[in-house]
């Protein structure tokens, strides 16, 4: 492996794993406040994606600069359609029933989705590449790499980063967040409205999986199964991370985007081995996560 | 107790009689049949371990483990039997389990689910990528194998694969309903609803825990053999993770209370796929995730809670 294809793969790599981590992101959070994992997640996901290309193929021919714009009124609009829907309508009406059927019924949104999916956008591939476009090459030591995949993805994920970190850590929302999340009933009795924190929590969670989706469109082709893709690999990080951990899931994802990018050059058979072996390995050993605090065993 | 679970016996012999019988009338339903059998096998592991309080969220890579025991031996070895496919399937897919089980019963809930499902992913990123052993997503085709050196036509077979089925899911549902009201099963209850005190009896949880997991996963081996056989092929997406949530959505659709809830949801779920996919092929998905929802909201005990709810109700009237 000589430099270039050394430089091409942290390039990929970088590029690659600030679109996991905004998924895996939100994953984490939901599952930190709500104690729910998310099986819908990868279809937001996926249902960002499309949007973002409707919304950017319809746009473009007014003007192709509106497009970054459309790819954000798509998570958006997904974020809080979709997973306020999930949260109020179905997440809500289970609070304090058992882990199982939380679980299953977000599997139940995720196969309504994948399905609407397929009745909404059809099967046949799409591109928007629009947005990718537009932006001039840059030379990285030489070599040549779009600017939207190395400056503005990871330039979006370490804003959402520290964005988060900010919120959670400075603000009153984020301390009100912070404390459902400690104890909901001591919350509840000082006049918290955790019914609300946890619908805000979810819709941020849900936006940031379609934001992750939206980002991506422009950076490949479309098709069915990409949801179901994506929620297993963000899961992966999350957990190789340890769910919860903000800061964890962006190392994480780029430890994770990095190892892959190299394996895809250096054996590209085993790319899609590569998160789950990570994830295994880091789990038998730690299975709080990579970055989770350690618990006690019970007995 | 031993009251209540008499009516759900009642209902079960009932049901394995009608897929004895049915199939004779309708041909078309024999692979039907025969399929809610096989599928209610493996729930039967599900639910195994829902008893623990324990959802596996890859159980898929048992199944995928059994369907490929039968698929490998096909193509490496040739010929095959029933008798020695299932054999076979069930003897790999339980070392597998015990492999697998030594890591996992270590942990509970999320941690327990978690561990599954990055086991099973990596077991079906192997089955995808390693194109020269098992022909990647296009998957490995299962030659109708012989029952006991009898060969047959495929009409025949049909109605033959359906029987031996039957035969191993009432034994199954036997054993597992005997295992369950075994001290052991009432040990793997006790995980669920207060492990430190089964500690304190002085019995190992995470043993206890263990032998319930190979036999679940003993289960989803032969599950997966006879779906093998029956559907001809063995593919990668046996093991996804999604084959795995059908399984948890199939024993929460049909209870995780009693052994049969596995069969009345395979039955449910196969059926609604079945005359769903005919007539509705878009939106069948759509239609499952509906039906999913409706039960978990309303009906969280599942089918056979509806049964048992109904039946209080009356008791409790009058």
């Amino acid at each position: 492996m000589n430099s270039t294809l050394a430089i091409l793969a942290i390039l990929d790599g970088i590029s690659y794993a600030a679109l996991v981590f905004l998924v895996s992101v939100g994953l984490s959070l939901i599952f930190g406040v709500l104690r729910v994992v998310n099986v819908a997640h990868g279809s937001l996901y996926a249902f960002g994606a499309y949007l973002a290309a409707t919304f950017s193929l319809a746009i473009a021919p007014i003007s192709p600069w509106l497009t970054y714009p459309a790819l954000l009124a798509a998570s958006i609009v997904i974020g809080v359609a979709c997973g306020g829907f999930i949260e109020r309508f179905l997440l809500r009406p289970l609070s304090g029933q058992e882990d199982v059927l939380q679980l299953l019924i977000t599997f139940a949104a995720f196969m309504i989705m994948d399905n609407l999916q397929r009745l909404i956008w059809g099967v046949q591939p799409i591109f928007a590449a629009e947005p990718l476009r537009l932006l001039p090459n840059v030379a990285v030591f030489g070599v040549s790499y779009t600017s939207y995949q190395v400056i503005l993805l990871p330039g979006v994920a370490l804003a959402t980063l520290l964005g988060l970190r900010y919120f959670l850590r400075r603000t009153l929302s984020g301390a009100v967040i912070l404390a459902v999340t400690e104890d909901r009933e001591a919350s509840t009795a000082i006049g918290i409205d955790a019914k609300r924190v946890y619908f805000v929590t979810f819709v941020i969670g849900a936006s940031l999986a379609a934001l992750g989706g939206a980002l991506a469109s422009p950076t490949t082709s479309l098709v069915p199964g990409m949801g179901a893709d994506m929620i297993v690999l963000s899961f992966a990080v999350a957990a190789t991370a340890g769910l919860g951990q903000i800061e964890g899931t962006a190392l994480t994802a780029l430890m994770i985007g990095l190892t892959r990018a190299f394996v895809i050059y250096l054996q590209p058979e085993f790319e899609v081995l590569v998160p789950y072996l990570l994830m295994v390995l880091v789990l038998l050993m730690r299975p709080f996560g990579l970055f989770g605090a350690v618990q006690v065993r019970k007995i | 107790m031993s009251g209540r679970i008499k009516p759900v016996t009642t209902i079960a012999i009932i049901f394995f009689l009608v897929s004895a019988v049915a199939p004779l009338l309708v041909s078309s339903w024999a692979t039907l049949f025969a399929l809610i059998l096989a599928k209610g096998i493996v729930v039967l592991g599900i639910i195994l371990l829902l008893q623990a309080g324990q959802v596996s969220f890859g159980h898929a890579m048992f199944f995928a483990t059994g369907a490929y025991t039968a698929a490998f031996w096909g193509k490496y070895v040739g010929g095959g039997d029933i008798v020695l496919f299932i054999a076979l399937g069930g003897i790999t897919s339980a070392v597998f389990g015990l492999i697998v089980g030594l890591f996992v019963v270590r942990y509970r809930e999320i941690f327990f689910g978690m561990l599954n499902l990055a086991f099973s992913m990596v077991l079906w990123s192997l089955l995808e990528k390693m194109f020269h052993y098992t022909n990647g997503a296009d998957g490995i085709r299962v030659p109708r194998p012989a029952l006991l050196g009898l060969s047959f036509t495929p009409e025949t077979f049909q109605y033959v694969i359906l029987y031996v089925s039957l035969l191993i899911a009432v034994v199954a549902f036997y054993g597992v309903q005997r295992y369950l009201d075994s001290p052991l099963g009432h040990m793997l209850r006790a995980i669920k609803s207060n492990e430190t005190r089964l500690e304190y009896l002085g019995t190992s949880a995470r043993r206890v825990l263990l032998i319930g997991y190979v036999i679940s996963a003993f289960l989803g081996g032969i599950g997966g053999t006879l779906v093998a056989i029956i559907q001809q092929i063995a593919t990668p997406e046996f093991g996804f993770w999604t084959k795995s949530g059908e399984f948890v959505f199939i024993a929460i659709l049909g209870g995780s209370a009693h052994a049969f809830g596995a069969f009345a949801g395979a039955a449910m779920f196969e059926c609604v796929r079945f005359y769903a996919a005919a007539h509705l092929v878009d939106t069948w998905q759509l239609i499952l995730g509906v039906v999913l929802i409706v039960i978990i909201l309303y009906a969280p005990n599942g089918l056979i809670g509806l049964r048992q709810r109904y039946g209080q109700a009356k008791q409790g009237g009058h």
